[in-house]
């Protein structure tokens, strides 16, 4: 019996138990033995993840489990890669979570309901990319669906802003879902099977337009869960409100099922398709990872932030996978298998970096009750130790060395450079935006997690929340550093991946090219060649910073101590906490310059004081960036809704009689139809 | 290995820490020559190193390590450029680590670090210069990157020392139209990265336009040394990487210990020029308003943008 069949039935039996544990166990014990048991089950389904990864495959089928159809189950290394990556983000955060919920009291996270649901949850993100057939996919694509819901609504008690969450996630996941169902429907009809080897083989055979329908629809589905725009409305407002540990699942894990979903779907059943797919897949991604990092830039509510740079990150993964789709339709398999593997790689630092942000932001939520930027500040010096995690994630996330999301864009960017060799208009007019679009989004970044960092955890507290603050627990605080070993780990060796991203490339039929091997990236095509070598870079700069201190020490003659001084303050007396930059101040020049793709709402409200019209007694003022692609596409369709609805009241004006006169009506009307129909 | 490629790395950064506030006092020098002004000389800002240096270090209440570190982090990455860049010659021992993005990716961590410190003093002024440089950084470091992709597309590598010999073998490439264009928006964001006239004026401290200097209000002593030289370095590096694109003539390809001392000779009167050149331009230029300066970002933006499309369609016919 080989590893992932074995490491899997644990995964499912820890998860069960881990369900049953939280139902029961009271809540003295209730957190401890749930944590350990979805850590449990992380580690299960993350070590069939690396086996797969490994270069073993594993298929099965159980046909009692469900009726008709019966469950499948395959487990490759695309599969294994996700699994892989959800089995590490589970395990740390489990581990993080327990010291969130010891703190907690009964409600929230820590509530029966929530710690029930959780392993489920878990288990749900490691076992979809093992998914075979259509019914087994959708089965726990839902059942993730609805755990993840559940624990969004955990905190509903403590904040309104959590059902109106809930009910944009509950809402924006089902069409999602009616949208793969539909789309999963024509497909498996077309193909004569619903399994994913009756898909595969028969998806040949399909007229083109049918395939493009296929495709459309789940990829719209697909790329809903990932939260990339315009469907993206759920994502910034799921992401705050639900608990930080969720968050961190649900941004690390779940949104890369989507892309799961795109590569399982686009590569390996249908087996690439036109350009116009791939282009479409390409806008999307491009829209998402500028217009996300925009929206990140001008919020100062630090995990809507963390939420939009999600959207960002997941936008520059479906780039990579719209462009080699676009260079596997010009038939360059190597180039594609390129691309492929960048955004595959970026999944993965992305998961590392993404995770580590939100438990950081939840120690931040959790030792002083604020999530808004401006209202923090000063962290540094009362929660050393988580700062210094956030500055490892963040360093990550704004794309420079020696963080691990260098890497991946790095790879993506060469990955498009070199798109030269594919000859044709569309790629040179795609190609150099889809540039463009990374170097603009990567120097946004860089802006957004400096305000992120500097405004939230340096300088001074602005606020009694953030000068109260204390440090985390000691597990939250080994969560944290199991996933910035992770980070550090993919930023320096990124080798330690070794083959396993060629297999996972080579799994939708792509040759890999080897581009991770040993301690650093290498490119090597027929007309490329390019290096990178993390940990050199990082050993250079360690050497310049050791020369430049010792110099500095050397040149001063004297031996001198540093002595404290008083910060400059113009002679008016030491300057306040209120005197400092604010997340909205430092976001200020940005909004000025995207004015008109942010078209922010400003509202100046001078009172005069009654005597003269030049003494102002009050000045207002009100500074809103909305979600623009929001007000506009949604806006509209909510309105017509409940328009409908409200003219629909009226039909029900509480006469029991005319109820019963509709149904009458509505019976006498349908078998007239049935009648007239046969 | 190669005792050529060494001792061509070590003069290189040598040259480069020993000219870049030669650099900044020729500029000083020759912008008060044509105000018709004595100046200070070009040595004046080796002594200002060292006086800075010689005086006690101080550290401003409120502040910790990104404050404390920024300095010297600054100078660390300006100095693993330096050895990076290809001013003097493309076969030197670490040709192959010189990749592009690397090289723009360290810049920015360099002007990062230094917001980061800005905002670290908690003060209006520190979290001003940060919001500003950003901003600017925001929009200066695609331009840069996409910039020197048009001219990577036709040597087929990011690699800069292949792009440096290939356009030195090749001098069509520079005057093709992706060459041109990529020329005029990298010389605009090279003057928005080292903070020069009409971005930022390195020689003001009004708070309605200062930016670099806002962020570094709070250094003194032997930090405030390192910053400036930081400063200095960049802006010497950025110039030579200007000169070793768009003018690759004279650097040395091969091992020959005459060739790399003719390129250093060269380096030197090259960047002298560029430095000059610019000086007696910011005679002329006054600054932009500060939220002027994102239209000639973006103007230089869409420049890079069309350069990179130019290459492509024109590589994609021609260089194939």
């Amino acid at each position: 019996m080989s590893l992932i069949p074995a490491a899997l039935a644990t995964a499912t039996g820890l998860g069960v138990a881990g369900a049953a544990a939280g139902l029961v166990l009271p809540q003295r014990v209730r957190g401890a033995v749930v944590g350990v048991l979805t850590a449990g089950v992380g580690v299960a389904g993350g070590a069939s993840g690396v086996a797969a990864l490994g270069g073993s495959r594993w298929s099965a089928e159980v046909p009692g489990l469900l009726p008709l159809a019966g469950t499948h189950f395959a487990v490759d290394a695309l599969s294994g890669l996700f699994m892989a990556v959800a089995g590490a983000v589970v395990a740390a955060v489990a581990v993080y979570g327990v010291g969130y919920v010891a703190g907690h009291g009964a409600h929230g996270l820590g509530s029966r309901g929530a710690q029930a649901v959780l392993p489920l949850f878990a288990l749900s993100l490691l076992l979809v990319p093992a998914a075979a057939s259509v019914s087994t996919f959708l089965l726990l694509w839902e059942l993730m669906a609805l755990t993840s819901l559940l624990l969004v609504l955990a905190e509903h008690r403590a904040r309104p802003a959590v059902r109106e969450a809930a009910v944009w996630y509950a809402v924006m996941t089902h069409l999602g879902l009616v949208l793969l169902l539909a789309g999963f429907m024509v497909y498996a009809a077309q193909a004569g099977g619903e399994t994913f080897a009756a898909l595969r083989s028969g998806s040949g055979a399909m007229s083109p337009a049918v395939r493009g329908l296929v495709f459309v629809l789940t990829a719209v589905a697909f790329s809903s869960k990932a939260g990339l725009v315009p469907l993206h409305a759920w994502l910034p407002r799921a992401h705050p409100e639900a608990p930080s540990a969720v968050s961190a699942l649900m941004s690390a894990a779940m949104v890369n099922l989507g892309v799961y979903g795109l590569v399982r779907v686009g590569f390996d059943l249908l087996g690439g398709g036109p350009a116009w797919w791939w282009l479409l897949a390409m806008a999307m991604g491009g829209l998402s990872a500028v217009y996300g990092i925009l929206q990140a830039a001008m919020a100062s509510d630090l995990k809507r932030l963390l939420a939009y740079s999600t959207s960002e990150n997941m936008g520059l993964v479906v780039l990579g996978v719209g462009a080699a789709g676009l260079f596997d339709h010009a038939g360059n398999k190597a180039l594609a298998g390129l691309a492929l593997a960048a955004a595959l790689l970026h999944v993965v630092n992305h998961s590392a970096f993404k995770a580590l942000l939100f438990c950081a932001a939840g120690s931040v939520l959790r030792a002083t009750g604020e999530r808004n930027l401006d209202l923090l500040g000063g962290l540094r010096a009362r929660m050393p130790l988580t700062t210094g995690l956030f500055a490892l994630g963040a360093l990550g996330a704004v794309a420079l060395p020696p963080g691990n999301g260098f890497i991946s864009e790095w790879l993506l960017l060469q990955s498009m450079i070199h798109g030269l060799a594919v000859p044709g208009v569309t790629t040179a007019i795609v190609l150099p935006v889809a540039v463009a679009v990374i170097a603009l989004s990567s120097g946004l970044a860089a802006a957004v997690f400096v305000k992120a960092l500097g405004v939230g955890f340096f300088a001074r507290p602005r606020a009694e929340g953030a000068a109260a603050a204390r440090e985390s627990p000691l597990l939250m605080l080994a969560g944290m550093g199991l996933l910035a070993a992770l980070c550090a780990a993919l930023a320096l060796v990124p080798g330690l991946l070794g083959d396993g991203l060629d297999r996972a490339v080579e799994a939708v039929g792509y040759p890999g090219t080897r581009p991770v091997s040993g301690g650093g990236l290498q490119v090597r095509l027929d007309e490329v060649s390019a290096v990178l070598s993390p940990l050199w870079v990082v050993a250079t700069l360690t050497v310049a910073l050791g020369a430049v201190t010792a110099t500095v020490r050397w040149a001063g003659r004297r031996r001198q101590r540093r002595t404290r001084a008083r910060l400059w303050d113009c002679g008016g007396g030491a300057p306040t906490p209120r005197m400092a930059y604010t997340a909205t101040s430092f976001a200020e020049p940005l909004q000025r310059v995207f004015d008109d793709v942010l078209a922010p709402e400003q509202d100046v409200d001078v009172t005069p004081v009654r005597e003269s019209a030049y003494l102002v007694e009050r000045v207002k003022f009100r500074n809103r960036v909305p979600d623009r692609i929001e007000h506009r596409l949604y806006r509209p369709v909510l309105d017509f809704l409940a328009a409908a609805g409200q003219s629909a009241r009226r039909l029900a004006g509480g006469s029991v009689h005319a109820y019963l006169g509709y149904g009458f009506f509505g019976l006498v009307t349908l078998l007239v139809v049935l009648v007239v129909g046969w | 290995m190669n005792t050529v490629g060494y001792t061509a790395i070590v003069l290189q950064v040598g040259a480069v820490v020993a000219g870049a506030p030669l650099l900044t006092g020729l500029m000083r020098q020759t912008r008060a020559r044509l105000e018709g002004r004595a100046g200070a000389g070009v040595l004046q800002p080796w002594r200002d190193v060292r006086k800075l240096l010689r005086k006690e270090p101080i550290t401003p209440v409120g502040t910790g390590p990104a404050f404390r570190w920024a300095p010297p982090l600054l100078v660390a990455t300006s100095l693993v450029l330096a050895v990076l860049v290809p001013l003097i010659s493309t076969d030197t021992p670490v040709r192959g680590r010189a990749d592009l993005i690397v090289v723009v990716s360290l810049l920015a961590l360099g002007t990062l670090a230094l917001a980061l410190a800005g905002l670290d003093t908690g003060t209006a002024f520190g979290g001003m210069g940060a919001s500003r440089e950003m901003a600017i950084a925001a929009l200066v470091e695609p331009t840069i990157l996409m910039a020197v992709f048009a001219l990577s597309i036709p040597a087929g590598s990011t690699n800069l020392p292949v792009i440096v010999a290939g356009a030195a073998d090749q001098p069509a490439r520079l005057t093709s139209p992706a060459g041109l264009l990529a020329i005029a928006a990298l010389a605009v964001a090279v003057l928005a990265e080292s903070g020069r006239l009409p971005v930022d004026n390195p020689a003001t401290h009004l708070e309605l336009t200062m930016v670099h200097e806002a962020m570094t209000l709070e250094y003194a002593g032997p930090d405030l040394a390192l910053v400036e030289f930081g400063a200095q370095l960049r802006l010497t590096v950025l110039l030579g990487l200007l000169a070793s694109l768009f003018a690759p003539w004279g650097i040395a390809t091969g091992a020959s210990l005459a060739a790399v001392l003719l390129a250093l000779l060269l380096a030197v009167l090259k960047v002298a020029v560029l430095g000059m050149a610019l000086a007696a331009a910011e005679v002329f230029w006054a600054k932009l308003r500060l939220f002027r300066v994102p239209e000639l970002l973006a103007g230089s933006f869409l420049l890079a943008l069309l350069a990179v499309t130019a290459s492509y369609f024109l590589g994609g016919e021609g260089g194939q």
